[in-house]
């Protein structure tokens, strides 16, 4: 009786198993593994197209040494022209024409968020987004989703938890854009101040992208007395809010986004000196600071470069980030050894442990796990000195979440 | 404009024995048995991309109906397509209301705002009229994203919503949505042609080759032109709310400008005044893009500049003009 019961159990359990291994791996020939993307290679945010262009370069590199487990890697980029109704068409055509395994590092918030849904309901993996918003760790509701670079949230956290430890009282003004973007610092400092954000929050006040200035903002955050401000702002708006606190005399202890933190779009316009002391963060190494001149990790990437991309832009930001994400996709493939299931891949990325990427900086580590779908939840802060972003202090945030 | 509106001659040559009229008729039916199969013989990929055309074939002909046969441009018609999109949208996320009946509501919205949108811009003529509306198109994402509107549109996350599923028919929900779509065609072409072949007809295109005459004659120029912006309005608003179903979602950035200069790309390509040039136009719109991107990652724009700048010099009168031609060669060919 005992016997036949385990016998049972067996055969059950090996009519589970079996056939999912062989025949669930929709994408996955004997020699050849199908990887989606969208990109807007055209419209409004073309400017991050060479992301796809990277990566294309990246898998051809592993392609040339070999690919993985014995299989090439066919990465099928198309064009969304960031319209969510385009990406909508363009995964199901690569869905169910040209049958991917799965869809990785699509770009954009909205273009996300429209095949979402139905990319959960078929159970196909859509990892590591290309973007920053916070709603792409939500295992439990959308278990086939993943995120990979920090979130805004993750950020704001980080500066709350700095400002606790350097300044514990300080009294904090809030500046944010009305939307998603800025709603997730608000969240953000509110997670990280804990039940202390009532009382050192003193004042908030929020711009719509429409608005032509925020100097009123500004005044009204000055007059309400904090000694330290947190701007939410993107790069337009970030500029007017450095020049005119300085204009109006404010010296706060400034904090300012990842997103605006560009010398050529934020820090030039707003004017060079005016900026000095401001704190931002950043979890990548820029192509373009000199401390990573002679670093192996960037002479990795700019190899990488040279021989694939040779007429590439190499103070684009957005190759660096390519060459990351696509050496972390890299990395699930072959943790997966030779099983390139849906499942399969998609339990072997919520299943890395710790990983070295060379073009992050140093100590900070890719990590996830079945409750946690946020892969890089560290930065560094960084101070302008007027002339270029220096970092300093340790790597904060929780890598293990 | 005029030369697009040459009466043709009537139709006494026999092409094989059968009169053009009949020739016509014959063309028509076996479209319809083609529509009626193709679905069951296509993957569901290619199905959505047909159903799309579909979709975006009403749209056309609703701006067809204002820009070709009434002369009035207009850079704005993707904020009707928009607004249609909303209503189904927020319908179905806010409201039990079913999916089916989001559509007219959706249609008569758009009638009522493509009316009063209509008649201030009496004022305006041509190329005002063009910027006017222009207007319209590059506020509605801002519009959409507004903060107080949030609570109904979402803002910048948009609204996900459920696709309808076939009510008990054996066939897939991607089809029945096809044939769902199929069936707000047909009656809206059917509406159009009927409207547009009388004296409504008629009077439209009179204001747009003569106004000061159409006048003249008796028509209500204030009349006509706003209930043409309606109509018009209202033929592009279905098309979204449809469009709405298919996506499953609806946000901001799907509704940028570029939506409206590519519908009136499309009209163009189609053939202005040219009910059927609406369907090519669509499949233009639609599938070059796609075309664009597969030739190149680099420069798609460029690709599809090209290719729009060949079909105006190769077809200016777009593909129904082109058509017409032939058939005017063919027809002198007979004759003889």
């Amino acid at each position: 009786m005992r016997f036949a019961t385990t016998m049972l159990a067996a055969a059950s359990l090996l009519a589970l198993v079996g056939p999912a291994f062989a025949a669930d791996a929709p994408g996955v020939a004997a020699t050849e593994i199908k990887i989606g993307n969208t990109m807007p290679y055209s419209g409004p945010a073309s400017a991050y197209g060479v992301i796809g262009k990277g990566e294309a370069a990246f898998f051809k590199m592993v392609n040339d040494k070999g690919g993985v487990a014995g299989h090439k890697i066919d990465f099928i980029s198309v064009d969304d022209g960031y319209n969510p109704a385009k990406t909508v068409e363009q995964v199901r055509k690569l869905v169910e024409q040209d049958n991917v395994a799965f869809l990785f590092n699509t770009l954009g918030t909205p273009t996300n968020s429209a095949i979402q849904k139905y990319l959960n309901v078929k159970k196909i993996p859509q990892l590591f987004v290309a973007t920053g918003a916070d709603k792409w760790g939500e295992y439990k509701q959308f278990r086939w989703t993943m995120g990979w670079q920090p979130s805004y949230r993750t950020e704001a956290e980080i500066y709350a938890h700095y400002i606790l430890r350097e300044k514990p009282n300080a009294k904090i003004a809030v500046l944010y854009q009305n939307d998603d973007f800025g709603k997730d610092y608000v969240a953000g400092l509110k997670d990280g101040l804990g039940n202390k954000y009532s009382k050192m929050v003193v004042k908030e006040a929020s711009y719509e992208v429409t608005d032509p200035t925020i100097d009123s903002q500004v005044v009204s955050l000055q007059a309400s007395g904090a000694d330290t401000l947190v701007t939410a702002a993107t790069p337009k708006f970030a500029a007017q809010t450095i020049r005119k606190v300085y204009d109006i005399g404010w010296k706060p202890l400034h904090f300012m986004t990842n997103v605006s933190i560009s010398v050529g779009s934020v820090m030039v316009p707003a004017g060079m000196e005016k900026g000095v002391g401001i704190i931002s963060a950043t979890y990548g190494k820029d192509p373009t600071d000199p401390t990573w001149a002679n670093d192996a990790g960037m002479n990795e990437w700019r190899a990488f470069m040279k021989k694939y991309i040779p007429d590439a832009d190499l103070k684009d930001a957005n190759y660096v980030y390519a060459y990351g994400v696509a050496l972390t996709m890299l990395h699930v493939l072959e943790q997966c050894k030779g099983d390139f299931s849906r499942e399969n891949v998609m339990k072997q990325a919520a299943d890395i442990k710790n990983l070295d990427i060379p073009t992050l900086l140093p100590g900070i580590k890719v990590s996830t796990s079945p409750t946690n779908y946020h892969p890089i939840r560290q930065m560094q802060l960084e101070k302008w000195d007027g002339k270029t972003w220096v970092l300093f202090g340790k790597v904060m945030g929780n890598a293990g979440g | 404009m005029a030369i697009l509106d040459t009466p043709r001659p009537a139709a006494t040559a026999l092409f094989a024995g059968l009169s053009l009229r009949t020739w016509k008729l014959l063309g028509l039916a076996l479209t319809l048995v083609v529509a009626c199969v193709l679905p069951f013989v296509i993957t569901s990929y290619e199905l959505l991309l047909v159903t799309q055309v579909i979709v975006y074939a009403i749209a056309l002909l609703g701006l067809n109906i204002l820009t070709g046969y009434n002369g009035q441009f207009s850079l704005g018609h993707g904020a009707f397509y928009a607004i249609g999109a909303y209503v189904t949208a927020i319908l179905l996320d806010k409201t039990g209301i079913p999916y089916w009946a989001t559509i007219p509501i959706a249609g008569v919205i758009c009638l009522v705002v493509g009316f009063l949108f209509g008649l201030p811009s009496l004022r305006l003529e041509g190329h005002y009229l063009a910027l006017a509306t222009f207007a319209l198109a590059v506020a509605t994402p801002q519009l959409l994203k507004f903060k107080d509107f949030d609570f109904l549109t979402g803002g910048v996350q948009g609204i996900v919503i459920t696709a309808p599923s076939s009510p008990g028919l054996p066939m897939r929900d991607d089809q029945w949505l096809y044939f769902f779509c199929l069936l707000w065609t047909i009656p809206l072409f059917v509406l159009a042609w009927n409207l547009l072949r009388g004296r409504t007809g008629r009077a439209l295109v009179a204001i747009r080759d003569h106004p000061l005459a159409a006048a003249t004659m008796g028509i209500d120029l204030a009349r006509y032109k706003s209930i043409t912006f309606g109509v018009s309005a209202m033929y592009t608003g279905i098309a979204g709310a449809l469009g709405a179903l298919l996506a499953q979602f609806v946000s901001p950035d799907s509704f940028d400008f570029f939506l409206s200069i590519r519908f009136l790309v499309g009209i163009v390509i189609g053939g202005l005044a040219s009910m059927t040039g609406a369907f090519f136009g669509a499949v233009f719109i639609e599938f070059v893009p796609n075309l664009a991107d597969y030739l190149s990652k680099a420069a798609p724009q460029a690709i599809y500049g090209i290719v729009l700048i060949g079909c105006m010099y190769l077809m200016p009168n777009g593909v129904m003009g082109l058509i017409r031609r032939l058939g005017r060669h063919l027809g002198r060919l007979v004759a003889r």
